[in-house]
């Protein structure tokens, strides 16, 4: 299952389960983070995200498994001056200021407030560090969330749905700063159910549905296990898209459109032998399965197996 | 960097978000109307056996009693399970500082906002009191005496709070368990005892354990302390009565508080070690 390529991952989860009461929250979960890498953790409610980000941080002891943060266990001193945390939805003191809460984390963190300042700048915040945190918007605030979270060169950024109720504007601006310390060599693992938001913006996914990882991997590897059909639409020439039709199948749509759908093996096949028709053909489109397409396969699949 | 600078910095943002909202001119405004009302009031424009500030610290010691404990808990209840609620406290605990320096500096940044209320109301009334009557000075050290044992007494309930506020889910919670305390502490502890001294009629309790319970009282035994201190100078009426037949040293009572003190900090530091936010 476990798709992690590097030989020192900064945070290793090795066959972690927790259990509440009779629900069992987390069920031999495993998987690795390497440094400079983004993994997105897709789940839905309740699938488990914020029990596995517990158990990162030291808070919540997992019944079975292991897991290191750089090398020790979670909560310990060292594994604590390596992560970083953003929670959903920050709520910093309200009448404190921006530089009041970052010279404020930096002394938790054993950094130089001064070290610590110019990070404000870097999130677009200079103006706003002297003003109350209660006036900041909730973009502002949720930048202020992501500088202190970057006070200290973490290894390792622990996201909880860090995007969440941003605007498209703030959302791709954050995920800027998040690609930028990702190639400083800070590992990233970020949690998510808005799909769309993480697409092209991280290096793996992982999905977690019901306590247990159901798919760890890239994209691209996940798409073509799932081995979920891509789909090509091809719009006629004049007069033509009857004889495509007729010769390659599919869905006729809006007069001169013609779909066709196929698996991912055949694709290269498939546009081959469309282009030996390409005085026929006006335009081709080929719309590869989305993530949404790939998180609802897996979450689907695993929830079948359980009924099973 | 050494753990106190981490101490320093909670203490300090605990101060900040105290004063900012606005706790710390309320807690000294209050205090300041009572002492200066209680002052005047006592000198009642008669000629004085005692010096007007030895007067003043009888009066002030039993309102004390009342004011202190409940400023105390009125600025800690929130102060753990508030940034719980709020999602903070993740934040923090995320960070490598320790759950004991944690605890350590809440405390000290709301004692430093009660000693301030403690020392600004003091010296107002005093100040005031010594313009319009004279100098006082044996009165003053009875003032300083009251202040500094204040601060203990606050000490105390403000460490009692920290423990309710890490205990609690919940800040309403919180809230609600924090006056129960201070009903019980300052009210009906002291109610029950009056209760048990009629029934007994001068027996075992009476005579024997009496004197305990009131001193295992962190408000009676900061009171009992502060009267024995004036000598007889001035009146004692109801339980205070047992100030003046205390069958031990009144320094016990005053180790009695640090015994508070010290307990309710142990168990708020049990207690936030097993904080999960």
């Amino acid at each position: 299952m476990t798709a992690g390529t590097a030989q020192n991952p900064i945070l290793r989860i090795d066959g972690v389960g927790v259990t509440f009461a009779d629900l069992k929250a987390l069920q031999d979960v495993s998987f690795t983070v390497a440094p400079g890498e983004k993994l997105a953790l897709l789940g839905h409610n309740g699938a488990g995200k914020s029990t596995l980000f517990k158990c990162v941080l030291g808070f919540l002891k997992p019944a079975a498994g292991r897991i290191t943060v750089a090398g020790d266990a979670p909560g310990s001193d060292h594994a604590r001056r390596s992560v970083s945390y953003l929670p959903e939805q920050v709520a910093f003191p309200r009448m404190l200021t921006g530089i009041e809460i970052i010279t404020y984390f930096a002394r938790l963190k054993s950094v130089d407030p001064r070290e610590a300042l110019p990070l404000l700048d870097l999130l677009g915040l200079a103006q706003a560090g002297r003003r109350r945190v209660g006036d900041y918007s909730k973009g502002m605030r949720q930048r202020l969330g992501l500088a202190q979270a970057l006070i200290g060169k973490p290894d390792l950024l622990l996201l909880d749905e860090p995007t969440s109720g941003l605007d498209p504007v703030s959302r791709r601006e954050f995920y800027e700063i998040i690609d930028r310390v990702a190639s400083e060599g800070a590992a990233v693992l970020l949690s998510s159910h808005a799909l769309s938001e993480v697409e092209g913006h991280v290096d793996r996914i992982a999905i977690l549905s019901k306590g247990r990882l159901v798919a760890d991997g890239n994209i691209k590897a996940l798409a073509e296990a799932a081995r979920l059909p891509i789909t090509i639409r091809i719009k006629a020439r004049e007069g033509q898209a009857d004889a495509l039709s007729d010769r390659f199948g599919g869905t006729r749509i809006n007069g001169r459109s013609v779909e066709l759908s196929c698996e991912p093996a055949g694709k290269v096949d498939l546009v081959g032998r469309l282009t030996e028709r390409r005085e026929e053909i006006d335009d081709i489109d080929i719309a590869l399965p989305s993530l949404d397409d790939i998180y609802r396969f897996y979450s689907n699949r695993a929830e079948k197996g359980d009924a099973a | 960097m050494s753990p106190f600078t981490k101490i320093g910095a909670v203490a300090s943002i605990e101060f900040r978000v105290a004063l900012r909202n606005r706790w710390l001119i309320l807690a000294t405004g209050v205090m300041t109307l009572f002492s200066l009302a209680l002052t005047f009031s006592g000198a009642g424009g008669l000629e004085l056996k005692a010096g007007i500030l030895t007067l003043a610290a009888a009066s002030l010691a039993t309102l004390s009693v009342y004011l202190i404990p409940l400023i105390a808990l009125l600025i800690s209840y929130d102060s753990i399970a508030g940034e719980v609620e709020r999602g903070t406290m993740a934040l923090v605990l995320a960070t490598p500082i320790s759950r004991g320096a944690l605890l350590a500096g809440n405390a000290l940044g709301l004692i430093a906002v009660l000693a301030i209320a403690i020392a600004a109301s003091l010296a107002i009334s005093s100040v005031a009191a010594m313009a319009v009557y004279g100098l006082d000075m044996s009165g003053l050290a009875a003032i300083v005496r009251l202040g500094l044992t204040g601060l203990l007494l606050g000490a105390v309930f403000i460490a009692i709070g920290l423990m309710i506020s890490i205990a609690s889910p919940r800040t309403g919670q919180a809230a609600a368990v924090a006056i129960g305390v201070w009903l019980v502490a300052t009210v009906l502890y002291d109610l029950a005892l009056l209760a048990g001294i009629l029934a007994d009629k001068d027996g075992v309790f009476t005579k024997a354990l009496f004197p305990y319970f009131v001193t295992a009282n962190p408000g009676d035994a900061f009171r009992i302390f502060n009267l024995t201190g004036l000598q007889n100078a001035a009146p004692v009426s109801g339980l205070d009565g047992i100030a003046n037949t205390l069958p031990f040293s009144p320094v016990y009572a005053l180790a009695g508080l640090v015994a508070w003190l010290v307990a309710a900090l142990a168990a708020g530091y049990v207690q936030i070690r097993r904080l999960t936010p």
